[in-house]
């Protein structure tokens, strides 16, 4: 969290002047699931990019390649954010996402 | 700054006030129409429609809307303007604590009438003495001449870089607000190189966008409060400072605390708003009768003006305060805060201050009454009497 | 799907990528008004100013010193958001005739959003005097059903028979005993040029519906069904999957109301039995055969008379 400012610098009103600093927060530690994405599957339709609450559905370079897909690229979770909803799974219309428990320590 | 040219007229103090939103030439005007406030944001509808005005009026539809419309278009830098009164000051309450902890320097002038229940459409200051923490700037006004300079007075207050706070100016409702007086009416050009708008409050701008009116977390609450109240505290050389221009300017000299015939008297009348006049009438009276009376009126309500005021009664030997508000089964609230502000001091001899609660509802208090008042608490002093307040003038 | 003329988003693939309700903020897991404010930022750009009302959407987005939005945005209170766009929309016009500021911005959207409870209970006389005075700004009520923010109490936009904290299923009486307030026939009573209901799991047509609203001379109104597990306890996967049954089922129909015309955006080629809706969510498992005969009956009537009122007051 960004150092709180003492009364004589905080802006009028504690108005936040950063917009979008949000993402200084890491919201992935909040969940107990994240989603397995199959790449052999998406076909980057960005459904599950669309619907995410988070927008915690990132593009990343296949690695294997899918014959049904039209794009380099196709979808993943960002670890920093994903909260482990499962939307992107349930809604995946070629069921290429997996919900999996979090192993953690 | 050279000085103004005035035009003397014939005003109703509410067209007065207007007038002076005029010549500031506020860009909204938030009106819901409440008596006695009716006819400022009336003549204010005829300045719009008629294209004296150059200003967007917002018809709103309940007082909570016009307060929260004020602080939406203070917010996008509009210079904002608005009036009311008692049930109308009472339901935007929410929205005044809002106004200032935001730090926005909208300007409100109220019509000081008595709340509910039962209803009452007459003056006192019951609807401002409910509102003493909301974070304002306070002036009280006497007369139609006060009412307009201090509305200037307010938006340069209100919109320094070192204030940015919002301003009420009150007024009695009907004996100030209806009556028509001679006023001096000040040239536009003075009055905007006086009190030029200045946007100094945090802006909602698509180029540099900012979240204003976050969660207040624990953790800065108190830091966004005390900065407000020290805004509020320091907006008192402000003030002086203003008041010191604006004499230059345009020729009346105002002050926090106004004292009449008091640096020798031994009983002192306090007083605020209209009835202060009255008050003055009959200490001329009780001074032909060798009586050493005297009179001291808060001007400023809000920074409360602690050291003017202990100076200013520093020689008295009994204190009468007069409010036309009460704050049932505890005080006057004039009254209260002149002891607490009394108590708190390095006085040597700190005066019995009597609390009197009166004129409310538009009730008159004469000259005759105030004089038996005097007489009333000196039979009390001789008796040893002092009571934590008392209601005068009331039918038993 | 009706209404694709002038659809300059056919694909989810051409939505804006750029994120003006960014991650980070701090709404439960698989929250439906997350969603509807994302694709709601998207569709806006950043031309747009946002006033916020007090609720789950403004509190999860501004616990200080963290800001999910990079656009201007205001919250003041809890009822009087329309209030305050007034306010808001009036300085621009001003500013900008005066040549004080906004002068090169063009044109600056000035967007309301408060929940179903700031809307339809405690913010309606506010959202009826901006209406009425015709102010050029979006109204967007999220509606989750409840006062979500403060632990899942009934607002009037509850749906009956819904379990809530301040209605509950209990032994006597089982859930909220009134329908759901018709807040967009509300409205659309005021005569405004555009009033429209959109939900998450219909993505293109709540976007096209907020560039519509945008590009409305006047108020414009949109009433978005955004699912809340937490409250309608279902599961966080299933919150778009509820939205879309609340659609098929005719519960909330899409449609639009544009200068008086109604038009249905999506008729059901077979409406889905309300059954297959509430096996989905807690807050109604407790509801009767003879609950859930009436509100399928009353589902089946008000979408017949919705589609009624599209022929008697739709395009010619």
């Amino acid at each position: 969290m960004s150092k709180l400012p003492g009364w004589k610098e905080l802006p009028l009103g504690a108005t936040i002047t950063e917009p979008g600093n949000a993402t200084e927060y890491e919201t992935g530690l909040w969940r107990s699931a994240h989603p397995v994405t199959d790449e052999t599957k998406c076909i980057a339709c960005g459904v599950c990019w669309a619907f995410c609450p988070d927008a915690s559905r990132v593009q990343y370079k296949r690695k294997k390649p899918n014959p049904q897909a039209f794009t380099d690229y196709y979808y993943d979770f960002n670890m920093f954010f994903c909260k482990g909803c499962g939307i992107c799974a349930h809604e995946c219309p070629m069921g290429a996402i997996t919900m999996v428990a979090e192993e953690r320590q | 700054m050279k000085k103004a040219t005035h035009e003397r007229v014939a005003i109703e103090v509410s067209i007065a006030i207007s007038e002076a939103a005029r010549l500031l030439d506020v860009d909204v005007v938030s009106a819901y129409p409440i008596t006695p406030q009716t006819h400022i944001v009336e003549h204010l509808a005829d300045m719009v429609n008629n294209g004296e005005l150059d200003a967007e009026y917002i018809p709103v539809e309940s007082e909570h809307s016009a307060m929260s419309a004020c602080i939406g278009a203070s917010a996008a830098g509009a210079r904002t303007f608005t009036a009311t009164s008692s049930q109308g000051l009472a339901l935007m309450h929410e929205t005044l604590f809002i106004a200032s902890g935001m730090r926005f320097p909208i300007v409100m002038v109220v019509a000081n009438r008595s709340l509910s229940a039962p209803l009452s459409i007459w003056g006192d200051h019951s609807d401002i003495m409910a509102n003493r923490d909301i974070g304002w700037v306070q002036f009280f006004a006497e007369n139609g001449q006060e009412a307009l300079d201090l509305t200037i007075i307010a938006y340069r207050v209100a919109e320094d870089k070192r204030v940015v706070l919002p301003a009420i100016v009150n007024i009695d409702g009907f004996t100030v607000s209806h009556v028509t007086e001679p006023v001096f009416m000040p040239d536009q050009a003075s009055v905007l190189e006086f009190a030029p708008h200045k946007m100094f409050q945090m802006l909602l701008d698509p180029d540099r966008p900012v979240m204003m009116g976050p969660v207040g977390i624990p953790e800065i609450y108190t830091e966004a409060k005390m900065a407000l109240d020290i805004a509020l505290l320091e907006s008192r050389a402000v003030i002086d400072e203003t008041f010191g221009e604006f004499a230059k300017v345009f020729g009346r000299k105002y002050s926090a605390v106004e004292k009449y015939k008091s640096d020798d008297a031994d009983i002192v009348i306090v007083t605020m708003g209209g009835i202060s006049e009255t008050a003055m009438t009959a200490v001329d009276r009780m001074r032909k009768r060798r009586k050493k009376v005297g009179l001291v009126r808060l001007r400023l309500w809000r920074p409360f003006p602690f050291d003017d005021l202990r100076d200013a009664l520093k020689k008295a030997k009994v204190l009468i305060v007069f409010d036309r508000a009460l704050s049932f089964g505890g005080c006057g609230p004039v009254a209260s805060e002149i002891r607490a502000n009394l108590y708190n001091s390095k006085l040597k001899r700190k005066p019995p201050v009597f609390s009197f609660v009166g004129a409310l509802s538009g009730r008159d208090f004469t000259a005759d009454q105030f004089a038996e008042l005097v007489e009333k608490v000196e039979g009390y002093i001789k008796k040893g009497i002092l009571p934590e307040y008392e209601i005068v003038g009331v039918r038993e | 799907m009706k209404n694709v003329v002038g659809l300059d988003v056919f694909a989810i693939k051409v939505l804006p990528k750029s994120e003006n309700f960014t991650s980070g903020h701090r709404a439960c897991q698989g929250c439906g008004p997350a969603v509807a404010l994302r694709l709601i930022s998207k569709a806006l750009g950043r031309n747009t100013i946002i006033v916020n009302a007090t609720g789950c959407m403004e509190i999860i987005a501004s616990p200080y010193p963290h800001s999910t939005w990079r656009i201007p945005w205001i919250h003041v209170a809890f009822e009087n958001t329309a209030a305050v766009a007034s306010g808001v929309e009036s300085a621009i016009k001003i500013l900008k005739k005066k040549n004080k500021r906004f002068t090169d911005k063009g044109k600056i959207t000035v967007v309301a959003i408060a929940g179903d409870g700031g809307t339809s209970d405690i913010g309606l006389q506010a959202l009826s005097g901006a209406l009425e005075r015709g102010h050029n700004f979006i109204y967007i009520c999220y509606d989750n059903e409840a006062y979500m923010n403060t632990g899942i109490q009934r607002s009037s936009a509850t749906p009956f028979g819904a379990s809530t904290t301040t209605s509950p299923a209990g032994k006597k009486v089982k859930g909220q005993l009134t329908w759901k307030k018709n807040m967009p026939a509300i409205a659309a009573a005021h005569d405004i040029p555009y009033v429209a209901t959109a939900t998450i799991s219909f993505p293109l047509d709540l976007f096209e519906k907020v560039k519509k609203a945008a590009r409305a001379e006047g108020p414009a109104y949109l009433h978005i069904l955004a699912p809340c597990p937490t409250g309608w306890r279902c599961d966080p996967s299933v919150c778009v999957e509820t939205s879309r049954l609340a659609v098929e089922t005719g519960i909330f129909p899409l449609y639009e109301v544009t200068n008086g015309e109604w038009t249905l955006s999506h008729e059901p080629a077979e409406f889905k039995d309300v059954r297959e809706y509430f096996k989905l969510q807690g807050r109604f498992r407790h509801l009767t055969a003879e609950q859930i005969n009436f509100i399928q009956n009353r589902v089946k009537d008000d979408f017949k008379r919705l589609k009624k009122l599209c022929n008697m007051l739709g395009v010619k």
